[in-house]
């Protein structure tokens, strides 16, 4: 076996060092009916090239390459340049613990400070975490987050955030005493609806989740979100599940909310069927000692040379066990680094030109589509990469089958989420698709409708 | 002087760019975002080219130690190797590429990755069902305990307590207390296991679950675990066994058959996956007949040729976005076909040996506060030496070997927590022993020089103090004169 650098000399002579004759004899504190299992439904080992051809297998067992996608809702396709692949890869990035000494840690750990800076100034936040686990994760902890400095019951939750998130969300609370409610939409705009926000803060509310872009691709009025709940001395949590959209709008801080969260798969990451993803989450400074998860901070060894540290751990569950603000320990620290290679990689104009790309795309797409019969923008205005379309004439399910029938994949139901809007496709279109293919997806649908 | 690379803020000059990317020509279109919305520029992000990218990053990747560089053995995180072919496999495109809202039937080869995945876990732990969603160890044990809470709460009572022994990890406490439990701790006994009279003496019917560590922090198999599932469950509790060291028994016990009704593995520990400097990681939790109706969805049924099923009546609910992390998954399915059967006992076997190898070697030169029989790892005391457990870790660092999980399990003074794992060759066992040796031998002839190091590594010792006091945690553009 290859991972067994042991030879049966060496198993013989540590045996004889620990004075037993059989290594079974190590496991003699185990119940004996129970001890060595036959375990006779696991096959035995493959060889590597076995092995290699066993997943090729699978691989190929799986049909999606054959056609071409327009599937987002939290998850999307960008272009990946090769020297992260490269680079990340490297078995020193990828093979270490969670850095807790620091002197040997050091690559790790700056990466990491380097990351923390890049999402604060994407976010326009003052701080960031070193990464929690995911989009949904970021948003459950951002809602325990503001209840916790909030110390109010009540947080508020727009109907226009990714519906898995607010699932996770409701999981989160279940068994805590937190009060969520949810602020519905304004059906025109696939906007929150501010009259309704602001009828329902009040000084019990702690603080109010939305997500911008929204569930629908729409791009939310954060200014006026955040004056709402700070008039009720509430805080306001943007969620962002396309990071991408980051480098295109004006940062959330600017428009005075209070804590960003959210998923940053789109930099650097691969779709990879869901995970790993990276979810991120920056803050004003005021939250600093109730961040969940770890944070990297700069300071000097005893040579008064710059290093950096894991720190703040007083927060941490390892030392405050049960009244830890989280229970995160493992993190996704190796995808936190491959995103700032990432963005590094694509650099100031790059992560722009991008982020412009996936909206003169999804542009284009708008124009062509609004001159198909039978389907329209749902909401015409204000988004970023991500459209909803509203289907007069035919079953979305019908369109989807057609569509696949010409080997695209022209995105996802919203009655899936939302039954209210069963005529309605979420459609992403990002920098990966070329003109053609935006062409193609609409002559198929234009084949249809 | 400067030991680290600059920072990308510091190196970054405006017209350098490290990508390539063509974009289409599109006519001009609508303006569908109001221009107040939008933003100009990002301030102060960095610009560099391809090769300033390459080098930042590779001479920053000289400064980590790593499995793949030297030794590391850090007690209770099984810092394994993590075999090169899964890397490979994992990086298959018709996985990277596949977006998780794909329909079901252009995804079969993933879907079945995931089933062979459960079935082969199932199979190694001997519970009935396992969900794939938690991303990390702390993941699975919110997940495993929101479990319990759910059952019970069917039951009509999800009860209050939590029992957690005194040598667990803390996430157990953390996890516990975000289901909505408050903890007991109860102490351990003599013998570094939990006593059948210790447990009953806080059982009550407030008592939902213990959360069991097996073996423990300490290396210890918990040999009464089946009469204190026994004692737990006529009282109607449950057991929750932290899988974290499934290393020592993976082929060799199954948890299922010893009475556990819950737990997690981490398949970034005993299954081979990279740790990453701290995640991606995965935790899976398992579950005995009467906890699979409350899993989280997606549940992935045994059926070939089913899609995964997102209504489950009683569910705890969704723990986290799409179907966990996948690509982890494939990993860890790749170390299990390579392992095979017969592997797997191997693995715990050579696990076991090496650490006992270890004890063996350095219990006359270090105080072994608990005598009870250890599998995969062992914990070690300072008691009698001249210098800190600290001073011993730092000092192991000038040679070249990451240090053992240090001041844990708490019920240990100056704990030493020592886990080799089965992919160390004896050719480095021995070298770390030597190693200990030497230090113990410095540190009685010149405690100072041990109690200064490390000297050879790239920084040394660092001011944490200072980092909590004067928080820096970004780069901040210099004040202009």
């Amino acid at each position: 076996m290859r991972f067994l650098p042991l030879t049966d000399a060496d198993r013989e002579s540590m045996r004889r060092c620990l004075g037993i004759k059989d290594t079974a004899d190590l496991f003699a504190d185990i119940p004996e009916r129970f001890r060595f299992p036959t375990l006779s439904e696991i096959p035995e080992a493959l060889g590597e090239n076995r092995l290699l051809e066993r997943f090729r297998e699978l691989a190929a067992s799986n049909r999606h390459d054959e056609y071409l996608p327009f599937l987002g809702a939290g998850a999307y396709r960008h272009f990946i340049p090769e020297v992260v692949a490269h680079l990340s890869a490297k078995g020193e990035f990828l093979t270490p613990y969670t850095p807790y000494q620091p002197e040997v840690s050091q690559g790790s750990l700056q990466a990491i400070f380097e990351y923390q800076t890049m999402i604060t100034q994407l976010t326009g936040m003052d701080i960031s975490n070193a990464s929690l686990y995911d989009g949904g994760t970021a948003a459950a902890e951002a809602l325990l987050l503001m209840q916790r400095k909030s110390r109010r019951p009540r947080i508020l939750v727009a109907e226009s955030l990714h519906p898995e998130y607010r699932e996770i969300i409701q999981s989160y609370i279940q068994n805590l005493d937190i009060q969520v409610e949810t602020v519905s939409m304004d059906p025109s705009t696939g906007r929150v609806d501010l009259e309704k926000l602001k009828a329902t803060l009040n000084s019990e509310t702690g603080g109010f989740i939305f997500q911008s872009p929204n569930f629908f691709g729409v791009i939310e009025e954060s200014s006026a979100i955040a004056k709402l709940t700070h008039s009720v001395d509430a805080y306001s949590a943007q969620i962002v599940a396309e990071a991408m959209s980051l480098a295109f709008l004006k940062p959330p801080g600017e428009h005075g909310v209070d804590l960003v969260a959210g998923e940053a798969q789109s930099f650097g990451l691969p779709l990879g069927f869901g995970g790993p993803y990276l979810g991120f989450m920056a803050t004003k400074a005021e939250f600093l000692r109730q961040l969940p998860g770890r944070i990297v901070g700069e300071t000097v060894d005893v040579e008064n040379r710059r290093g950096y540290v894991l720190t703040l751990s007083t927060r941490e569950q390892h030392i405050k066990r049960e009244r830890a603000t989280s229970n995160i320990c493992t993190n996704q620290a190796w995808c936190a680094v491959r995103s700032a290679m990432y963005m590094a990689t694509m650099g100031h104009d790059g992560l722009i030109s991008i982020a412009r790309a996936n909206h003169t795309n999804t542009a284009y797409f708008a124009d062509r589509v609004r001159t198909l019969p039978n389907i329209e923008l749902a909401f015409p205005r204000n988004f970023f990469n991500e459209v909803v379309v509203r289907v007069k004439n035919r079953q979305v399910d019908d369109l989807l089958s057609h569509l696949e029938s010409h080997r695209i994949l022209g995105g996802i139901p919203l009655h899936w989420f939302y039954p209210e809007f069963a005529d309605c496709l979420l459609i992403n279109i990002t920098e990966m698709h070329r003109k053609s293919e935006i062409d193609r997806l609409i002559n198929a649908m234009g084949g249809m409708l | 002087m400067n030991a680290l690379p600059e920072l990308l803020f510091d190196k970054s000059r405006p017209g350098k760019t490290g990508y390539s990317f063509e974009s289409d020509p599109i006519p001009e279109t609508e303006q569908y975002v109001d221009p107040e919305l939008q933003r100009a520029g990002i301030a102060d992000f960095p610009s560099l080219s391809e090769v300033e990218i390459v080098r930042h990053y590779t001479n920053l990747s000289h400064l980590n130690h790593s499995v793949d560089s030297g030794f590391y053995p850090l007690g209770s995180c099984t810092m394994k190797y993590n075999p090169k072919v899964n890397e490979t496999i994992a990086a298959m495109p018709s996985f990277t590429n596949a977006h998780p809202y794909t329909p079901h039937h252009l995804v079969q080869g993933n879907i079945g990755i995931m089933r062979d995945l459960e079935a082969r876990l199932c199979a190694i732990t001997g519970m009935k069902a396992f969900s794939l969603s938690p991303a990390a160890g702390a993941h699975g044990e919110l997940t495993g305990m929101m479990l319990i809470r759910n059952c019970l709460s069917h039951r009509g009572n999800p009860r209050r307590i939590v029992l957690v022994p005194d040598s667990a990890h803390g996430t157990n406490p953390a996890s516990a207390h975000f289901a909505g439990y408050n903890v007991k701790e109860i102490p351990s006994g003599p013998d570094g296991v939990l006593e059948p009279h210790t447990l009953r003496e806080h059982l009550d019917k407030d008592v939902a679950a213990l959360m069991l560590t097996n073996p423990n922090t300490l290396g210890i198999f918990e040999r009464h675990i089946c009469e204190l599932a026994t004692a737990l469950h006529e009282n109607g509790s449950m057991l929750y066994m932290d899988g974290a060291n499934m290393n020592a028994l993976m082929g060799i016990a199954r948890p299922g058959d010893l009475g556990v009704d819950v737990l997690h593995l981490n398949l970034h520990k005993t299954f081979a996956t990279p740790h990453g400097g701290g995640g991606p990681g995965s935790g899976p939790v398992g579950v005995a007949d009467h906890l699979a109706p409350f899993l989280p969805p997606p549940v992935i049924p045994k059926q070939d040729g089913s899609g995964p099923r997102y209504h489950i009546p009683d569910t705890i609910g969704r723990i986290k976005n799409f179907y966990g992390n996948f690509l982890v998954m494939v990993r860890a399915l790749a170390y299990l076909m390579s392992l095979g059967r017969s592997g797997l006992r191997n693995v715990a076997e050579d696990a076991v040996l090496n650490a006992n190898y270890i004890r063996c070697r350095l219990s006359e030169l270090l105080d072994l506060p608990y005598q009870s029989r250890t599998l995969h790892e062992v914990v070690f005391s300072d008691k009698g030496l001249p210098v800190s457990t600290l001073d011993i870790a730092k000092r192991l660092l000038d040679y070249g070997i990451h240090p053992f999980t240090i001041y844990f399990p708490l019920i240990v003074h100056g704990a030493m927590m020592i886990e080799p794992t089965e992919t160390e060759s004896l050719e480095t066992l021995d070298l770390f022993v030597t190693a200990m040796k030497e230090i113990l031998t410095e540190a009685e002839s010149d405690a100072d020089m041990v109690r200064n190091a490390p000297y050879n590594t790239p920084l040394r010792r660092l001011d944490e103090v200072q980092a909590a006091r004067h928080p820096v945690l970004r780069w901040q553009p210099r004040e202009q004169e």
